[in-house]
């Protein structure tokens, strides 16, 4: 039987080995989400406590599998973990956060001469601003 | 694949971590010139010149015709070769935390010792001229005595303002200087470090590579570093013991401003 690659867009074969484990995470936390959202809709209709006290269990699980997902992809991708400094867990409007914190990475980014995409660089860059 | 041609290395993905983490760990703090000058790109490897904005006549060119050519400042490739025991390797793949990386270390810090020199002290046969060899102001005489290190960086700042430099300053210091800087507390046990910092109003950082010291204005457009690789591991070769591997980046360096600079000789 033929084995799915969806998470793949291009060709898996010309992929680094790097993009193939960050595609595979995105699936990851995409299914994580889905889960979370088919379990809310379940335990909206569920009238049996037992079984919604299971799936409610089953559902913090999601949590967690979505948040380490998360966590593992904001660590490869540090402008999508700066930008989501900016957003998460700040009380306030989440649009006026993410266009500020877009901007405020994308611009820093940029100053401290970010590698290109797809590099395989060290990631160095400029330094001025970080100096002692 | 990139040129690196790293996915040729036996080399696991979690033996890339360690050295790439390693690679950086060793080369920020040694990295001066990056923390005081303008910094451009990564351009990528391609990347093969800057241009100047200026073009020479070409003296013989067909009846009615008028030519020049553009000049521009090609990049260097810089590359600091280094072996890694498969041995090592291994190890750290079992998660061993004590992994022998000498070598890759030596061979950041020859990196960053080469990359700053040329921006302080100039690479001729590179066509790389240096802020020490442009800057237009009179050299000062740094000297051993710690305690007269603020009024000779006064000195400098005072002759960079004089020229219409606006800070804020930074002092790049080498290493033996940074020592004694390190080491001496003024008279009532005030840093040295913190008042030099309060002069310049800018960073004072450890410079391997840089004889003395320099006082430069890092308030931006005097000074450009332009990166067409920045610094990556690439894999050469390998046997059954070691792999050859090697630190590399291209670049160059120019000076619009060479009155932004002030240099303390050793």
């Amino acid at each position: 039987m033929a084995v799915g690659f969806d998470q793949y867009h291009e060709p898996a074969a010309e992929l680094p080995s790097e993009t193939r484990t960050f595609a595979r995470l995105c699936a990851s936390l995409t299914e994580e989400a889905e889960a979370i959202g088919w379990y809310e809709q379940r335990l909206a209709l569920e009238p049996d406590r037992a079984a919604r006290d299971i799936m409610r269990d089953a559902q913090g699980e999601e949590f967690k599998h979505f948040c380490m997902d998360l966590e593992f992809l904001l660590r490869r991708t540090p402008l999508w973990r700066e930008i989501a400094e900016g957003i998460l867990f700040q009380d306030g409007d989440i649009v006026e956060h993410g266009e500020e914190a877009e901007e405020e990475a994308v611009e820093g980014q940029a100053a401290r001469g970010a590698p290109l995409s797809g590099s395989e660089s060290l990631g160095i860059g400029g330094m001025r601003g970080g100096a002692s | 694949m990139s040129h690196l041609l790293r996915e040729h290395a036996p080399i696991t993905e979690k033996g890339w971590r360690l050295l790439d983490e390693e690679a950086r760990d060793r080369l920020r703090p040694a990295l001066a010139a990056r923390k005081l000058v303008d910094f451009t790109g990564p351009h990528g490897w391609e990347h093969s010149a800057t241009n100047l904005g200026r073009a020479e006549r070409v003296a013989d060119a067909p009846d009615g015709i008028q030519a020049a050519t553009r000049r521009v400042l090609p990049l260097v490739e810089a590359r600091a070769p280094f072996s890694v025991a498969r041995s090592e390797l291994d190890d750290a793949d079992r998660g061993a935390e004590d992994i022998d990386l000498d070598e890759l270390e030596a061979a950041a810090h020859r990196l960053a010792v080469a990359e700053n020199a040329a921006v302080f002290h100039g690479w001729s046969a590179a066509g790389i001229a240096g802020i020490a060899e442009a800057t237009t102001h009179d050299t000062i005489g740094l000297g051993e005595d710690c305690e007269r290190y603020p009024r000779h960086v006064a000195v400098a700042v005072d002759a960079l303002r004089g020229a219409g430099i606006e800070g804020p300053y930074g002092l790049a210091l080498g290493p033996e200087a940074h020592t004694r800087v390190l080491e001496t507390s003024q008279h009532g046990g005030y840093p040295l470090l913190e008042h030099l910092r309060e002069i310049l109003g800018g960073p004072l950082v450890w410079a391997p590579g840089v004889q003395g010291a320099v006082v430069l204005s890092v308030g931006g457009g005097h000074f450009r570093f332009e990166s067409g690789e920045d610094l990556s591991i690439g894999y050469e070769t390998h046997d059954a013991e070691a792999v050859q591997l090697y630190l590399e980046e291209s670049f160059s360096f120019r000076i619009a401003t060479p009155e932004a600079a002030v240099v303390l000789t050793p």
